[in-house]
């Protein structure tokens, strides 16, 4: 039976010849990660269950960025419990604050060079999808999950079935991966991809670098999908012998491809040339308009960063548009680079300076604001742009407050001009 | 198994940010949770909420963030089952992950009213409106995933399992 590249991944990990969608099966698990606010719960049913000893220590991964740097006394605890096994258990992938391999979960592990193709991984985060650009298998999943696979190494699934979003043409100017998944989500719903796979194939993926490809995989979750992913092309060669030179040169990894005759559910046409600057306004990531029409919509704050665009090519972005301009007098601007080594890279390439005399708040990695958290909730009645993935009623703070989802030069266009604008405007 | 109760009824595309704020993640304490369950779209359910009263609500139900506080709040305020159009993916499984009692049904969803007394059957997945008399098919969970719910979710399920 023809599978997808999904599918394929699958029953690999299965020890499978073939899977089919519906079929529940069994599978071998290359990597596990939890967070600082889903590892915790996991902790403790990890020792409910009697076990002694995570399945691999190089493959369990501990990752502090919601919270962090501990944002009160309950959140230090939290950290602690996390910290304490890492320690105790000799977690491999536990970083401390300020090392070069620490940021946002989702930023760093495709950015370290541990998840590669071919891989299938899952993670006690919803964004954990995001790896699919890699062209690996990962999805999301709760504590329980987590504490059962940090013990066993293999988790169950129900294989899903495929919509293929099929890729043409090139962007317009400023237009980005976050426009693309946007506009996806917008057409098909939050719940468009329920239960599903979005495999994305075509002429036109050659225009998203693997920045972008990041982006689009890790807002899959916002259609309800299971996993997103793209094929491995010379995009993802280049960027995975960069990340992990060793394991490149070795060809220790695994290229699937998609049977040409595989199934899927939808196919959804997309000429990247089409796809206008793009907005997601309160309270639905599907609630999009084009970021022209929304010129006036007044704002107080902007957010640049999160495991959505918290990457290198989105810091440049900002600083390419804020240089030689300023915040606008009404808002604050906090610019947060997604790991250590995006921080240190965008230093070097003097886009901090940019982003500091333009009058942006630079912050240490972290998920901060995305979800209300710290280091920029709002008041009642406050509006923000932001880069991040949701905008539910009160996910960055007071009931009473606004997200408007965009990509970057959306974002730093309205920092400067005070409202929800566009660059062509400045 | 059977559960009755008076419904809550909610809407499409209840995410897992207003089932439990983010701002209180910093618990996983379940007595911490119900105090917050719902209140950023229902201020006063905390109140209303009896034990073995039922949430109906519509498609995409937990949508949003893996978060198992979510069906923990849930659960903890009092909730004996919750009926949906259907469930966001990750939500789902937590939600048999930690013994909260779920049923997928739409039409359910369209013709149950706020705070109809209905009674639901697991064994059958017939649920029945007792206000209005009407009664609905949702499709019953294989033996597996009962006996999950019946044991308080997947870690008691996996100890008796062991013991047996």
């Amino acid at each position: 039976m023809p599978m997808t590249m999904t599918q394929k991944i699958l029953a690999d990990h299965a020890g499978l010849d073939s899977v089919a969608p519906g079929d529940l099966i069994e599978a071998r698990l290359d990597y596990v990660m939890g967070n600082d606010v889903t590892t915790p719960p996991a902790i403790k049913v990890f020792e409910q269950l009697g076990v002694k000893e995570v399945f691999d220590k190089d493959r369990v991964l501990m990752i502090q960025d919601h919270f962090t740097p501990n944002k009160d006394i309950k959140s230090a605890e939290l950290n602690k419990t996390m910290r304490c096994f890492a320690r105790e258990h000799e977690i491999k992938h536990y970083y401390e604050l300020g090392r070069r391999e620490m940021g946002i979960e989702h930023v760093i592990l495709p950015d370290n060079g541990i998840v590669l193709p071919g891989d299938l991984v899952i993670g006690a985060d919803s964004h954990t999808c995001t790896y699919g650009a890699l062209g690996s298998f990962s999805t999301g999943v709760g504590s329980t999950d987590l504490a059962c696979a940090m013990a066993r190494g293999v988790t169950w699934f129900k294989v899903p079935e495929a919509i293929k979003v099929n890729l043409t043409g090139v962007f317009d100017k400023f237009v980005t991966g976050k426009d693309l998944i946007l506009h996806i989500i917008g057409k098909i719903g939050v719940d468009g991809a329920l239960y599903k796979s979005l495999e994305f194939v075509g002429d036109g993926i050659k225009a998203l670098s693997m920045d972008q490809r990041l982006t689009v995989c890790n807002m899959a979750i916002e259609c309800g999908a299971k996993n997103g992913i793209f094929p491995v092309d010379n995009y993802t060669l280049k960027y995975i012998s960069k990340t992990n030179p060793d394991r490149f040169i070795r060809s220790d990894y695994k290229v699937f491809e998609a049977d040409e005759n595989a199934v899927y559910s939808q196919v959804i046409d997309i000429d990247l040339s089409e796809i206008p600057l793009t907005v997601a306004l309160p309270h639905l990531p599907s609630n999009t308009r084009k970021a022209s029409e929304c010129k006036d919509m007044k704002i107080d704050q902007v957010v640049i960063g999160s495991c959505t665009n918290g990457r290198l090519e989105d810091i440049g972005a900002a600083a390419t548009i804020f240089k030689g301009l300023k915040v606008h007098k009404d808002v604050r601007c906090i610019v947060i680079p997604g790991s250590q080594r995006v921080y240190r890279q965008a230093l070097e390439m003097g886009w901090l300076e940019i982003l500091d005399d333009a009058g942006c708040v630079i912050s240490t990695p972290t998920c901060g604001p995305c979800l209300g958290g710290h280091m920029g909730v709002l008041a009642k009645g406050e509006r923000c742009v932001s880069t991040t993935n949701r905008n539910f009623v009160g996910r960055m703070g007071d009931v009473g407050s606004e997200v408007i989802l965009s990509g970057v030069p959306v974002a730093a266009a309205s920092a400067i001009l005070g409202r929800v604008g566009t660059p062509d405007e400045l | 198994m059977k559960v009755s109760g008076k419904v809550f009824k909610y809407g499409d595309n209840i995410d897992t940010d207003v089932i439990i704020p983010a701002r209180y993640l910093t618990s996983a304490d379940p007595e911490i949770l119900k105090e917050h369950c719902m209140e950023d779209i229902d201020k006063s359910f905390k109140e209303r909420v009896r034990p073995g009263d039922i949430m109906v609500a519509g498609k995409n139900f937990g949508c949003g963030s893996s978060r198992e506080h979510a069906p923990v709040a849930i659960k903890a305020s009092g909730i004996a089952l919750v009926i949906a159009s259907d469930f966001a993916r990750i939500f789902y499984r937590n939600a048999i992950n930690m013994g909260l009692p779920i049923l997928e049904c739409a039409e359910a969803y369209e013709k149950i009213n706020e705070g109809d007394e209905i009674e639901a059957d697991f064994d059958t997945g017939v649920i029945t409106d007792k206000t209005t008399g009407e009664t609905f098919n949702a499709k019953a969970f294989p033996e597996f995933i009962k006996n999950i719910m019946a044991s308080g979710g997947l870690v008691g399920y996996t100890g008796s399992e062991l013991r047996d």
